[in-house]
């Protein structure tokens, strides 16, 4: 086509050729991000944090504990350090609890295959962590993730010894480092019963339901009031 | 009749075998202190080894675990099934033991009725009880929180745990306590009462002893035939409810209520049963008294 043809052409079609052009090149740079994409944004971003400190509410919620609302301190340092730590009193810390802390997960990325699962109903986009060594505990790791945000959203781990692990994270005030204001973590529980020869209890007809107690799910809430962020923490706190 | 209980209350510190209950209480509060003080985190470690595949139970929490509170608790589930034979020692002796000694008639020979003779008699033996009881509550409470420091309390039930924040706990060891006075004072009264029909007081003291001990193991047994028959009319099923002080309500999201009792009306049906007990066993020992030929 010699250039007497094509101004022809782009004349004729003159009043679409800028929006066809236009259409062209906003369809180039919005093409969806790729898992290995989103997956080094987010570590991008969570990397900025080497340690924190951070206060909150702890809420254990499991059918057979009844358990005060906690202060606690959660403490992180990279790479996967974390201690959930009641300063005066006592907390029922769920087995897995590492796993509150979504860093655990992109720390070694390279450790895990990537499947793009696509999109949930709330537009969150699914990736599914595989991890290659065989001989590892995690068995499957889902995330949910808020590709706008660069945010996981939630996750559901699946682990050979300990069950099922779910966390839920809402984001505010800590949005830029990607660290949550509250997250629900749940976690598999076992039946508690010890012999009545040993409790001696009285018998006051409220655990007549024990049926109801037996493998329930068990969650721990922590609604965090303020981090401290890449202030240093010394790693003998977590040898507690 | 303060007159009267002076001069019981007298006798009864005058003898020397009142102060082998206040020995045995120290002896096995001590030793338990000092067992748990050496070895309590075995002791803690066999509890949570039932939930220990959920959870993560640090150095740190165990330690904490393992505080006054916690150590009281163990004490008293321990120890009051045991006190109820200390009471009797001195219970079962109140009329017998005035029998036995032939002092009885001339005791009557004064001018008070045989029904104040025998109210001096049993608020002389309820007042030892409690005293009994407030010597184990500073043994136990105070010395266990001297020892092994303050935290919170976590209660392991058959099929629950209760966890109570330190600041909602103190409340409820003193209202444990009260209602231990009253289980313990139906055993002195129940003592009493067959203190009246022996002259030699090892008779009510060991029949004292063997009703408790064959009614504790009924309470205790788990066989639904029981537990609708027997169990509830047994003051020994009852006598355990001061530990429904230490359980605890919690709201929809499994959070424990502050100062909430889980049951309250099941402990106050349950003191309404002991008083009924000390009411029977009191007037019914007063009735016998009262027509009873006076021999000794």
């Amino acid at each position: 086509m010699g250039v007497r043809s094509m101004f022809i052409v782009f004349g004729r079609w003159g009043k679409y050729s800028f929006s066809i052009l236009f259409f062209l090149f906003y369809l180039m740079n919005t093409r969806a991000q790729t898992a290995e994409e989103i997956v080094q944004k987010i570590k991008a971003k969570l990397e900025k944090i080497n340690d924190y400190e951070a206060e909150g509410k702890m809420k254990t919620n499991v059918a057979f504990i009844k358990a005060p609302v906690a202060t606690v301190k959660v403490f992180y340092k990279k790479p996967d350090k974390l201690l959930i730590l009641n300063e005066t009193g006592i907390s029922f810390v769920p087995k897995g609890s590492v796993n509150i802390n979504i860093n655990n997960v992109f720390v070694n990325m390279r450790a895990f295959d990537i499947i793009d699962a696509g999109h949930d109903d709330a537009g969150l986009r699914i990736l599914k962590l595989l991890p290659k060594d065989d001989t590892a505990d995690m068995v499957l790791s889902t995330l949910y993730i808020d590709e706008k945000n660069t945010l996981v959203k939630r996750s559901k781990t699946t682990t050979k010894e300990n069950g099922t692990y779910e966390l839920e994270m809402s984001y505010s005030k800590y949005l830029e480092y990607g660290l949550p204001d509250r997250i629900v973590f749940s976690f598999n529980t076992k039946d508690y019963k010890l012999p009545k020869g040993i409790t001696l209890d009285y018998d006051d007809g409220s655990e007549k339901n024990g049926d109801k107690l037996k493998n329930k799910k068990g969650t721990v809430e922590i609604n965090y009031k303020n981090y401290i962020i890449n202030k240093g923490i010394d790693s003998k706190i977590f040898n507690r | 009749m303060w007159k009267l209980l002076k001069i019981e209350l007298f006798k009864i510190f005058k003898r020397p075998r009142t102060y082998i209950a206040f020995g045995a209480i120290a002896a096995i509060v001590f030793l338990f202190q000092i067992a748990l003080w050496f070895d309590g985190k075995t002791y803690i470690e066999l509890i949570l080894s039932n939930i220990d595949t959920s959870f993560d139970f640090s150095e740190q929490f165990k330690g904490r675990l393992l505080n006054g509170y916690f150590v009281c608790f163990a004490v008293l589930n321990i120890l009051l099934i045991q006190m109820p034979l200390l009471v009797a020692l001195i219970a079962g002796d109140a009329i017998a033991g005035e029998a036995n000694m032939g002092t009885l008639r001339l005791s009557l020979t004064k001018p008070i009725g045989r029904t104040q003779y025998m109210l001096g008699k049993f608020f002389a033996s309820s007042i030892y009880t409690v005293l009994l009881l407030l010597f184990l509550a500073v043994l136990a409470l105070f010395g266990s929180m001297l020892l092994f420091g303050t935290n919170d309390l976590v209660i392991f039930r058959s099929t629950s745990i209760h966890q109570m924040s330190q600041d909602d706990i103190f409340w409820r060891y003193l209202a444990a306590f009260g209602y231990a006075a009253a289980a313990l004072t139906t055993v002195a009264s129940l003592a009493f009462l067959l203190s009246v029909f022996a002259d030699n007081s090892i008779g009510p003291i060991i029949a004292t002893m063997s009703i408790v001990i064959v009614f504790t193991i009924l309470s205790e047994m788990n066989i639904p035939l029981y537990d609708r028959t027997i169990k509830p009319y047994l003051f020994t099923t009852h006598m355990v409810a001061w530990k429904g002080f230490f359980y605890v309500r919690s709201d929809e999201e499994g959070a424990t209520i502050k100062g909430s009792i889980e049951n309250l009306p099941a402990i106050l049906k349950s003191l309404s049963v002991l008083l009924i007990y000390i009411f029977l066993f009191v007037s019914s020992a007063i009735w016998i008294f009262r027509r009873k030929d006076i021999l000794s």
